[in-house]
């Protein structure tokens, strides 16, 4: 685990201090304290309204119009991953992929983005001729042909079929581990968030309420022992009791 | 009550023949027959034929259709159809264009920006309210009876069309787009030339397409209210004379000239707009 031991004395990627934000005076985020080491993949669970799409947008500068203070560094190329693939209908895909790049090696690396994500020969295609995991799959390479330092994630993957949802997992971390950018994925799925990141945030009325690091080797698999424990604290933290069991 | 089902052909028939299953009668109107857009006008072509073949019909009301196409011939020939052809056409092209720039220009001006809003969208909008066809005395007193008042009216009436769908398409521009432009850094020129142009120019093909037919519309009622050539005048001359031929000739040549242009127009929608896929392709 090379890799880890020259991030531990790198300047944080994501630094908020104090951050804020509310609408029509209710307090979505409240006063949140957050570092995010270079190079972590973390994931930012809960429920819908906690604010999680919030913060994420706060992180990606685009919540200009919103009421809020606090301070917020974050890196300079960002990327963002939305939960539709956001592609334009009106470009074929690798011009989808290039959007905002330019230069002329541009489209050499849109290629290489692309077969990445394993769309290579799809170049040409409309969005529209594309299922909704190859859109995904495009909406990925369009992110990471700017080499971002930090990859913002919307629920990505929340709009898919749960087997098209596990390949998207293994494919976003084999691209962390060739990459490695700072990941922060927002979801409400407490298993897509064990099994593909090394720490976990629960957001809770506006406030970080859990900050877990998850000790385990990848890949993990849905199965593996140890993930019931994290699931159970992190069920917990979202105030889910399995009364059932 | 006949229903039309027909049944899953079954490959394995001798095994399950108490399953055999109705297959579902979809709702969709179903395969387009073949020539279907010309079966229409040539079942009324026929009958018209046939009733003045039956002397069913007046001929100095409604001519023979060989008479239409014989008078046709004969103005071509030996008549002024060609010039007035010609002027109508050119009426109608320099109305067109100058409605379609200005259409285009004022859309841009006011979809792009807050203050060409607030100048423009309110006074097209005022505009629209009046008939354009109500303006043609006032049109007349300033720009006397020639050509200058034809080409503005016909301009007037296509670029109402023009600008509204234009400019309905750029300001509602997707807001998801306008996310996914800031996120991915485009600059402003950038943000509108790839994204809110593309993707305002379904609306700005049904703008063109309204004024396309507008601006046939109002050369008709032009050329019939004071002219000294073209189809309408052609078309009021005989008239008075009575020759109903002649004004149906007339009206051919109009209805040809709207299908074609319209024709040409979505010939080229179909091109740009390649990316679509709709129920009637």
């Amino acid at each position: 685990m090379a890799p880890h031991t020259q991030q531990l004395t790198a300047a944080p990627a994501v630094q908020l201090r104090g951050l804020t934000r509310s609408f029509d005076g209710r307090t979505v985020l409240d006063d949140i304290d957050l570092d995010l080491p270079a190079g972590q993949f973390t994931a930012l669970l809960g429920h819908s309204g906690s604010g999680k799409s919030t913060l994420l947008r706060a992180i990606a500068g685009l919540d200009h119009e919103v009421v809020g203070s606090g301070r917020l560094t974050a890196p300079e190329r960002v990327s963002v991953v939305f939960q539709d693939s956001r592609l334009l209908p009106w470009r074929r895909v690798l011009d989808n992929v290039l959007l905002g790049t330019n230069g002329k090696d541009a489209a050499e690396k849109g290629r290489e983005a692309l077969a990445e994500v394993g769309l290579k020969g799809r170049e040409r295609a409309w969005p529209n001729e594309l299922s909704g995991g190859e859109a995904q799959r495009a909406a990925l390479a369009r992110s990471l042909v700017r080499e971002p330092e930090l990859l913002l994630a919307d629920e990505p993957f929340g709009a898919l079929d749960a087997l098209t949802r596990i390949r998207m997992h293994v494919l976003l971390r084999e691209l962390w581990e060739r990459h490695r950018p700072s990941v922060l994925l927002v979801t409400h799925d407490v298993d897509e968030a064990i099994v593909l990141a090394d720490r976990v945030l629960v957001l809770d009325r506006g406030r970080i309420g859990l900050d877990l690091t998850i000790e385990a080797p990848h890949p993990r698999s849905y199965r593996h022992p140890l993930l019931g424990e994290y699931r159970e604290r992190l069920l917990a933290a979202l105030g889910v009791t399995e009364d059932h069991q | 009550m006949t229903t039309t089902t027909t049944t899953v052909p079954v490959t394995a028939a001798e095994d399950t023949p108490a399953v055999r299953r109705r297959r579902r009668r979809g709702l969709a109107p179903g395969k387009r027959l073949p020539a279907s857009r010309i079966v229409g006008p040539a079942l009324f072509l026929a009958l018209w034929a046939a009733a003045s073949a039956a002397g069913q019909l007046d001929p100095g009301a409604i001519p023979a259709p060989w008479t239409v196409l014989r008078t046709a011939g004969h103005l071509w020939t030996a008549g002024t159809l060609p010039t007035d052809m010609l002027t109508s056409l050119e009426r109608a092209a320099y109305g067109f264009a100058l409605g379609l720039t200005a259409g285009v220009v004022l859309a841009l001006a006011s979809g792009l920006s807050r203050i060409g809003e607030a100048l423009i969208d309110g006074t097209v909008q005022l505009n629209r309210a009046i008939p354009t066809l109500g303006l043609i005395p006032l049109f007349i007193l300033w720009l006397g009876i020639g050509e200058t008042f034809k080409i503005a009216i016909i301009a007037i009436v296509v670029y109402i069309p023009i600008y509204l769908n234009l400019h309905a398409a750029l300001s509602g521009i997707d807001h998801r787009y306008v996310e996914l432009a800031e996120v991915q850094g485009l600059s402003r020129l950038q943000f509108i030339r790839q994204i809110v142009i593309p993707g305002a120019l379904p609306g700005f093909f049904v703008g063109l397409r309204l004024g396309v037919t507008g601006s046939w519309l109002s050369l008709v009622v032009l050329e019939q209210i004071n002219a000294t050539s073209g189809l309408g005048y052609l078309m009021f001359q005989a008239q008075n004379y009575g020759q109903s031929d002649v004004i149906l000739v007339g009206l051919l040549i109009y209805g040809v000239f709207g299908l074609v242009s319209d024709s040409a127009v979505r010939l080229v929608e179909r091109r740009v707009l390649s990316w679509r896929r709709t129920l009637s392709s």
